[in-house]
């Protein structure tokens, strides 16, 4: 990649003395004839927060829904810096074991509400089920967790028993985010998370997550378009076309110092 | 260019060679050239102005340093306590750590997010340092005012503000936490006389106490007791760019 900018190519860290949080190696996938990501590594350190932008069809979505064990690639490998996990590539594990692993330690939002929450459950209720999923059993703690886990995430506290389908759009996505951040997950997962959103919600959906990222310094993937939400949230950027990562590099550069010709379309097509 | 050597024989903090940068611009199918193969050592407490005219580079360079541009070739040897960092080529987190612990790029250039309250603003480099947030919030007022910031302006958001009271928040930000390399970007550029003192105070605390700086001022005037040499640049000409005109 680094012959093609005609940039000097860059080292491996060094100053960075942290594991990755995540990791994945040569992933490749595809569905039919289609190649949907093309031996594509990621690496996301402890507390940071990587955008992945692209066009509809650039495989930035499959990626996250393989990051979220949803998926299993053709080719490569997936690890996690976790206490028990740090050998084991997480695309062996079984259903059963991906079940209890995402509980656990991945956290995600999708666009769609209905992805991730029941919509006719209670909103503590989403939040709960996924204490309870990861083995919590006391109900009193069940909510009062839950009820914490809102809060972080803005939702009001007086609707706490509206059910998702009563709910905003907005207020869909703060339940989202509480169930996701319920257990502090190793890594919290964004799809796309304020598209479709009006843009005074977006903003204050993105002001919420930008807080939670920093307070707790959250580990986090965000894939989306809009390249306002990535500049808003992302230390890195990788930016994919047609399932190849054609280019990556701190935030600022992307948008200030885009190398690859799509990224510079993509920055100019923004601004 | 020749090696500028730094006088003073101060311990090195960055050495620049060979350091080039160009833009390749797709969409024009052009390259565009902004410096080539400079040459230059900063020592600690040292200042270095950039001179030069509008379109030689001075900015670029000093975004080139800060990796917000990637340099087409050359070093930038930065000397920190682990060891030697090339600038031009470190890896990306690691130029993210260097920006949060010891390099600190100073604009006239608000890049603070929208729905923060200055004092938050200001306070954030500090907190993400690990002062607690109560007293970074203290620390935050105290440069506030430095500056020049009226009280009430203190919580409400920089976006709403003045050019030049979004400067002062700016730059209060920038300066609130001891770097060891400082860039700056011009940062007078229309700053009223309390403010552009303030900022010429910190400057010259930061200098004492061992800071590296290298910038571009649009009133040399203002920093003239802190420079210790200049570094000129010139636009780079390139003689086959007859060939990229529209006809």
């Amino acid at each position: 990649m680094a012959a093609l900018f005609n940039t000097v190519p860059r080292h491996e860290p060094r100053l960075m003395l942290a594991e990755p949080m995540l990791s994945m190696r040569g992933i490749s996938k595809s569905f039919g004839e289609v190649k949907a990501v093309i031996d594509v590594d990621v690496t996301v350190y402890p507390g940071e927060v990587l955008g992945i932008v692209g066009e509809s069809g650039s495989g930035k979505s499959t990626l996250l829904r393989m990051m979220n064990l949803e998926d299993t690639p053709e080719a490569g490998s997936y690890h996690l810096s976790l206490p028990d996990q740090e050998e084991r590539n997480l695309f062996t594990l079984d259903r059963f074991e991906r079940r209890m692993l995402r509980a656990r330690h991945i956290g995600i939002v999708y666009q769609n509400p209905h992805l991730g929450l029941l919509m006719g459950h209670t909103s503590s209720g989403n939040v709960a089920e996924r204490l309870l999923i990861a083995g919590n059993r006391n109900f009193a703690d069940l909510r009062s967790r839950a009820r914490e886990s809102l809060q972080a995430s803005e939702f009001p506290l007086e609707r706490i028993d509206a059910r998702p389908r009563e709910l905003s759009g907005g207020m869909q996505q703060r339940v989202q985010l509480a169930k996701a951040i319920a257990l502090e997950p190793a890594v919290l997962l964004l799809d796309e998370p304020t598209t479709g959103l009006d843009v005074s919600v977006q903003a204050l959906v993105l002001d919420t997550l930008k807080r939670l990222q920093q307070e707790r310094a959250i580990t986090m993937v965000l894939v989306s378009h809009d390249l306002g939400v990535i500049r808003t949230m992302a230390d890195r950027v990788m930016v994919m076309r047609r399932g190849r990562v054609v280019e990556q590099g701190l935030a600022d550069q992307i948008f200030q110092d885009p190398q690859h010709e799509y990224t510079q379309q993509l920055v100019h097509a923004k601004l | 260019m020749d090696m500028q050597v730094s006088k003073s024989g101060a311990s090195p903090v960055l050495r620049v060679e060979g350091l080039s940068k160009q833009f390749e611009m797709h969409h024009l199918r052009r390259t565009l050239y902004a410096f080539e193969d400079l040459n230059f050592e900063l020592g600690e407490g040292e200042f270095i102005l950039l001179k030069g005219e509008n379109g030689a580079g001075k900015s670029t360079l000093l975004r080139t340093l800060y990796r917000s541009y990637r340099p087409r070739a050359g070093h930038a040897f930065y000397h920190t306590k682990e060891g030697v960092i090339d600038l031009a080529a470190a890896a990306d987190v690691d130029i993210a750590v260097l920006r949060r612990r010891e390099i600190g790029f100073v604009t006239q250039f608000l890049n603070a997010r929208p729905r923060v309250a200055a004092e938050e603003v200001v306070a954030e480099p500090l907190r993400l340092a690990g002062t607690p947030h109560a007293e970074a919030l203290v620390e935050a007022r105290r440069w506030l005012a430095a500056f020049g910031v009226k009280k009430q302006l203190w919580p409400a958001y920089p976006s709403t503000f003045s050019g030049g009271e979004q400067q002062k928040v700016n730059l209060a930000r920038a300066l609130i936490l001891p770097q060891r390399l400082l860039l700056l970007d011009e940062p007078t550029a229309s700053l009223d006389h309390t403010a552009r003192k303030a900022l010429v105070d910190r400057l010259t605390e930061l200098k004492a106490s061992g800071v590296a700086m290298i910038g571009v001022f649009h009133h040399p005037e203002d920093v003239a007791g802190l420079i210790d040499r200049e570094i000129h640049l010139k636009a780079i000409k390139i003689e086959d760019e007859a060939d990229n005109v529209v006809q």
